[in-house]
């Protein structure tokens, strides 16, 4: 639903892009946000357009980022006629400051680890080619040899591939705190300069290949990590596009002329045309209007406003022109509030502690504590530094957490993969982990719970002639109740009518062989208020003043909501219907779909702090919703789900997106989840297991490098492959109980 | 033994040359939009 309409710039700002252009000599250059991309054809078409104007270097369309990056040469084409020209070709568009966002940091971040795994790969291959020959048994002369030239590639492709490591191991110990990469950093570092030392005196003990395979299996696990991190983008950076950035203020003597929102005062009088953003809170002054008011309601339904009306920065003025008196601008709005509060909740889910990372917590300081062991035992025995420093390092290579660092992301990336396939998009891991610990799932209704499109549910008995003049007449708006009327009967001719018009806020009115039709609200066809009885969303008509209707509308459920719910319920999980929506209409979606806890009229705040107190009782919530009015929740919440359909805010602000019409994948992502959280804790058990065997071992002094490697892999693989069984297993218990419900209603049927 | 000395650094060499190969397509932007690439080959009159 909620459709993020032609939110984005509309025609005639070209001007205000100009302080985004970037001067670089004689060339100019601007970085556009394009979000409706989507086939080669799109691409073609801007390409084209733009590059064939005077002066343009360069127009080049970035499909995965939806972006238009422009070269031209300053002074020839200005700003305003590209612009132009994009909005010629009916693409929306948002300046895109580069570097600026988080965005361009993860990309600068990837993009290294990328290049350290491409380093370690190369030198863990051919070290690893060298260090086969030593261990099979080459002589003196060609082992030095070998230690030499592994040396030449390991040491550099360390000081390399470990920066990441090292960074943040230093950082860590700065604050006085231990993570996993300061073992890490310890024994890649003593490995890699004891190993030298070997070398130097022509000692058999060199551990290059180690070194380089253990940078080379943590970098993947970090990088598979940071892929699914990456997906995850700002949520707040979307809401702000909904802030209109400039306003159209009306001066005292009737001009008008453009301000920026932030300079806005209260009691400054702005005009807001049709199709454009609110630019700040205020009171309808002047005019008559729909206004789409999904921000704040989450309702596709938009409510007619007149003089004297609130209204909230970013909702959206649809079919006629307002003058608003300015209550209150910049920090102070609705829109400003409600992006404090998602930041907010973002930085509280920083706090949230990842499962790998509480296994460091734990693990770190027992890694070094058995190295040291090594070395104090085996200095007191033998005397001897140099045999105790190499017990040491290779129990800091043979603990080093190898399968801890895989064990995580690689379970996380097959779970991904297997909801992937199932429509089911995660943009973190940790969204993965926290939706595994959920307790109670909390259900937006409109556009979650149900479809979101109203339905004609219920209508009078008309006569072939008022139904046909009714229908024509519904055909003729924009209005979606009208669009609802109309798509209920699409059999039926259409008529001419002598006169139409259409009044904002109220309804249409027509003329057809000297007789009067009205559609629309109940004061606009009766001029009076009362007798509108029921709360469900109504189209009244008249025909010569003789009421026909009331039609009615609802909103059907999803086509699988009622069965969701009664698994989610089944798998322990208690579920709350959260509202913006008017009270009836929620009691009769919740009765219908079998829930027994509903709050109506909550406003986007409300739901946040619904969603925050329960947690503050010690709940875990799963929020789903759509609109951007339930993203203060979705980002409070414990985890969150969104359907494909949502608002781009509603979209970002959630951990996890599903497509297709059914709700069911929100079961399905929460069985996956606990599927993955189980086969980590596998894999944590896995890895104590091997060190539990591995440890004495090279405690005794057993460890050569040979040992170490090949223990190393073993350990690396049997995670990984453990990990894989996510992605082929079919989930036995769930899965054929889900199936035994999904026969019942068939079995009662028959 | 002289053969080792003609054949690794070949294998080194070559593997360099593969490091480099996909350091310098990672630099050159060529993993920069991996949905774009699939969907320009559709473009029949690219110039």
């Amino acid at each position: 639903m909620k459709r993020a309409a032609p939110a984005l710039a509309g025609g005639g700002h070209g001007s205000a892009y100009a302080e985004w252009v970037v001067r670089d000599g004689a060339i100019s250059h601007l970085d556009l946000l394009v979000p409706d991309v989507h086939c080669a054809g799109c691409i073609h078409k801007i390409e084209r357009t733009i590059g064939a104007l005077d002066g343009v270097r360069c127009a080049r369309v970035n499909l995965s980022t939806k972006r238009l990056s422009l070269d031209w040469e300053a002074g020839t084409t200005p700003i305003e006629v590209l612009i132009a020209k994009l909005d010629s070709l009916g693409f929306a568009h948002q300046p895109f400051e580069r570097g600026v966002s988080a965005d361009g940091d993860e990309d600068a971040a990837g993009g290294e680890l990328l290049r350290a795994l491409a380093v370690a790969g190369f030198a863990a291959g051919n070290v690893m080619l060298l260090s086969v020959s030593v261990w099979s048994g080459a002589d003196a002369a060609t082992r030095d040899l070998f230690h030499w030239l592994s040396a030449l590639i390991a040491l550099p492709a360390t000081a390399y591939a470990g920066r990441p490591f090292f960074r943040s191991a230093f950082k860590a110990l700065a604050h006085s705190r231990l993570n996993m990469d300061v073992p890490i950093s310890i024994a890649v570092i003593l490995a890699a300069g004891m190993s030298l030392f070997e070398t130097i005196t022509s000692g058999p003990n060199a551990y290059f290949d180690a070194c380089v395979m253990l940078l080379f299996f943590l970098l993947s696990g970090r990088y598979l990590d940071h892929m699914m991190r990456a997906r995850a983008r700002s949520a707040v950076t979307q809401l702000l596009k909904l802030a209109p950035q400039s306003a159209r203020v009306v001066s005292p003597n009737g001009t008008e002329c453009y301000r920026r929102t932030d300079d806005l005062e209260p009691g400054t009088l702005v005009s807001v045309l049709a199709g454009e953003r609110v630019p700040a809170d205020g009171r309808v002054v002047e005019g008559l209007s729909d206004l789409d008011r999904s921000i704040v309601t989450g309702e596709l339904v938009p409510e007619s406003i007149g003089p004297g009306r609130q209204v909230e920065a970013g909702t959206l003025n649809l079919t006629g022109p307002l003058r608003v008196e300015v209550t209150a601008a910049g920090p102070e709005t609705f829109l400003s509030r409600m992006i404090g509060m998602m930041e907010e909740a973002e930085q509280s889910k920083l706090r949230y502690v990842r499962m790998a990372d509480w296994a460091a917590g734990i693990y770190a300081p027992l890694v070094h504590l058995a190295a040291a062991i090594a070395f104090v035992v085996w200095f007191w025995a033998t005397g001897d530094w140099h045999v105790s420093l190499l017990t040491a390092i290779a129990v800091l290579i043979i603990t080093c957490p190898c399968a801890l660092g895989l064990a995580v992301p690689a379970v996380q990336m097959v779970a991904c993969g297997r909801l992937f396939r199932r429509g089911i998009l995660v943009k973190d891991g940790g969204a993965l982990e926290r939706l595994a610990e959920v307790d109670t799932v909390v259900l937006d209704k409109t556009g979650t719970l149900t479809t979101g499109a109203p339905e004609l549910c219920e209508a009078p008995d008309l006569d072939e002639e008022a139904q046909k003049l009714v229908i024509s007449l519904a055909r003729r708006s924009s209005h979606p109740l009208s669009r609802a009327l109309a798509a209920s009967a699409p059999q039926v001719k259409s008529v001419a009518f002598d006169d139409l018009e259409e009044m904002p806020g109220l309804g249409l009115k027509a003329v057809r062989h000297g007789r009067e039709l009205r559609l629309g609200s109940h004061e606009w066809c009766f001029r009076t208020l009362d007798g509108n009885a029921s709360d469900l969303p109504s189209v009244f008509a008249a025909i010569d003043g003789r009421p026909v209707g009331p039609f009615r509308f609802r909103d059907e459920l999803r086509a699988d909501a009622i069965r969701t719910i009664e698994l989610l319920r089944d798998r322990g999980l208690e579920i709350l219907l959260v509202s913006g929506d008017l009270e009836p209409v929620v009691s009769l979606a919740a009765g219908r779909a079998g829930i027994a806890d509903w709050r109506a009229t909550a406003r986007p705040g409300d739901k946040a702090g619904i969603v925050a107190e329960l947690q503050d009782r010690g709940r875990r919530l799963l929020m789903v919703g759509d609109g951007t009015n339930d993203a203060p929740a979705l980002a409070t919440a414990h985890v969150s789900m969104a359907p494909s359909e949502a608002s781009d805010v509603g979209r970002m602000s959630a951990g996890l997106v599903f497509t297709g019409a059914g709700l069911g994948a929100v079961a399905e992502a929460v069985s996956v989840a606990r599927q993955a959280r189980r086969l980590i804790r596998q894999n944590f058990a896995l890895a104590a297991l091997y060190n539990l065997i591995a440890v004495p071992v090279a405690l005794a002094g057993l460890a050569s490098p040979l040992v170490a490697a090949i223990a190393m892999s073993a350990s690396s693989l049997i995670v990984t492959g453990n990990a894989l069984r996510l992605g082929i297993d079919i989930p036995p218990a769930f899965e054929r109980r889900c199936r035994r419900l999904a026969m019942v209603p068939e079995a009662a049927g028959t | 033994m002289n053969a080792l000395i003609v054949l690794i650094p070949i294998a080194l060499l070559l593997g360099l040359a593969g490091l480099a190969g996909f350091l310098w397509s990672l630099r050159s932007g060529q993993f920069d939009d991996l949905e774009g690439a699939a969907v320009r080959i559709l473009d029949d009159d690219e110039d």
